[in-house]
């Protein structure tokens, strides 16, 4: 695979029992950039995800991240892999038993033999890094919807996964904290140098994150691009989807 | 034709959550064998689960100690042999209603919670989160409530055996006025220190059959709120029918013979 490529969803096709969610999907992940992945809700973005951190595996086809293939993989060797990978989910999904701190400390805590000081102090310059100080106690219960998806960001990062990925991180909030999430993200693939995929709804935060761009169509990617090449195209599903039209190929 | 099709469809999940079952199992032994147990989640859980019970097993098995009393008392007496109360009360609660009351309460209250909490970190994708993160949720989950329950059962267990002995004598005294000294050395000559080893042994298995069982339906749990509500149902029912089926069976083969 090309050192250009970092990870590739290769003619992949996953269905559950009749239902088809990708059919002979194909994605390159350019290593160090931004490709955030749109698409209508329920296409199936966020298996995506699931495929590229070892979750799930494709029923046909394959997923390579850093040049290993996925699939078939067992799930110890798995472990290893998802070490380069990271996901920081829709909701954050932190442990409701855990405080922040101890969420956040946890893959450190359980793939180290860092000493607590040490881990104390990882733990602190990560939730610095996403703009949250002195919540090391709190419970996930007590914050709000967007502190709680940047405390999952700090999770995601504390490792320094060379992948991270995100999952509609900006879904469900208002302007401005969704201005400080995509501010976050921009500042943490700086500070990891390394790569990110973003699922998201919201074009204008899009835009302003995206090196590359991936439309997804019933299962299957239909346009990907620079994002300015996106954002000019002409391909009437992206048009479509761009201006939000209920006039188009794609069906209400 | 669709009634064989239903037939096929019922026979295949019950395949599948035998094997589902089965393989928590063999991947929980494979935990315990390479040593991976998380003591402070474990004493926690223990806590919880094991003393968050006591009160509730010792009230059922107090009540039914009392009741065993006064229906073998009455019929005893009549019959001029109070003087044996105290062994049908020991032997009954040691040998069969200690070990099965106690797992019975416990899977009500500790199945269900250990289903309901799994089943809900499965719909907020908090079990997801720990496989991404490399974490096997059977190790940080499974083990911990394995092993809180195999320590706490038997225990809760002896608790039990203790306070029906009690309220069965107090019973006999208050109802049959059979003396406490005659009502102890009924029981000690009716059950041997053996019937409570057995006792303790299927105290274990149920144990296991709470634990396995609430892990798996929590583990299993499809559908947001309404899944997790069903997999504490699941979890209970299907607890109790085991603990019900496997007591004859264990009851069968430790005391069978005699």
């Amino acid at each position: 695979m090309d050192r250009s490529i970092y990870a590739r969803l290769d003619d992949v096709t996953l269905s559950f029992g009749e239902h088809v969610i990708l059919k002979n999907c194909s994605l390159d992940i350019v290593r160090g950039a931004i490709t955030c992945i749109v698409g209508l809700s329920g296409a199936g973005k966020s298996t995506i995800l699931r495929l590229l951190d070892g979750l799930i595996e494709p029923s046909n086809g394959h997923v390579y991240v850093d040049g290993h293939d996925l699939c078939h993989t067992p799930e110890r060797k798995l472990v290893d892999l998802r070490q380069k990978t990271s996901l920081a989910f829709q909701f954050a999904a932190l442990l409701d038993s855990l405080t922040i701190g101890e969420n956040v400390g946890l893959p450190l805590r359980e793939h180290t033999a860092l000493p607590d000081e040490k881990i104390r102090h990882i733990v602190d310059d990560a939730l610095e890094s996403v703009g949250l100080r002195h919540i090391y106690d709190s419970l996930p219960s007590e914050l709000s919807g967007g502190m709680l998806k940047r405390a999952g960001f700090a999770r995601a990062i504390v490792t320094r996964p060379e992948l991270v990925l995100y999952d509609e991180p900006t879904t469900g909030l208002d302007p401005i904290v969704t201005n400080l999430i995509t501010d976050t993200i921009l500042r943490l693939r700086q500070k990891l140098d390394g790569t990110a995929v973003v699922i998201s709804h919201d074009l204008h935060s899009i835009f302003r994150m995206a090196d590359y761009v991936a439309m997804l169509f019933e299962g299957a990617i239909i346009a990907y691009g620079p994002r300015e090449e996106i954002r000019t195209s002409t391909n009437p599903f992206v048009q479509q989807f761009l201006t939000g039209s209920e006039v188009g190929p794609i069906p209400v | 034709m669709r009634l064989l099709e239903r037939f096929g469809d019922r026979t295949i999940a019950f395949l599948e959550y035998l094997g589902g079952i089965v393989s928590l199992i063999g991947e929980s032994i494979r935990s315990l064998v390479h040593a991976q147990i998380r003591f402070a989640e474990t004493f926690v859980q223990s806590y919880e689960l094991g003393l968050g019970s006591l009160l509730i097993v010792l009230l059922t098995s107090l009540f039914t100690g009392m009741v065993i009393s006064l229906e073998s008392a009455q019929q005893a007496v009549q019959f001029g042999i109070g003087s044996l109360v105290g062994g049908a009360v020991t032997y009954t609660s040691v040998r069969e209603l200690g070990p099965m009351l106690t797992a019975v309460v416990v899977a009500g209250r500790v199945g269900s919670a250990i289903a309901a909490e799994i089943g809900s970190m499965v719909v907020t994708e908090q079990i997801d989160a720990l496989r991404s993160m490399g974490l096997s949720p059977v190790r940080f989950l499974v083990v911990p409530r394995l092993l809180a329950l195999a320590i706490m059962l038997p225990l809760l267990t002896i608790f039990a055996d203790i306070i029906s002995i009690v309220g069965g004598m107090w019973i006999a005294q208050a109802y049959a006025h059979i003396n406490p000294a005659t009502f102890i050395s009924s029981a000690r000559q009716a059950v041997g220190f053996d019937d409570v080893v057995k006792g303790l042994v299927k105290a274990l298995v149920f144990a296991c059959i709470i634990a396995f069982v609430g892990c798996y339906q929590g583990l299993s749990t499809r559908g947001g709120a309404a899944g997790v509500g069903r997999a504490t149902t699941s979890a209970v029912v299907i607890s109790i029918i085991l603990i019900f089926g496997t007591n004859f069976i264990m009851s069968y083969l430790l005391f069978g013979a005699h």
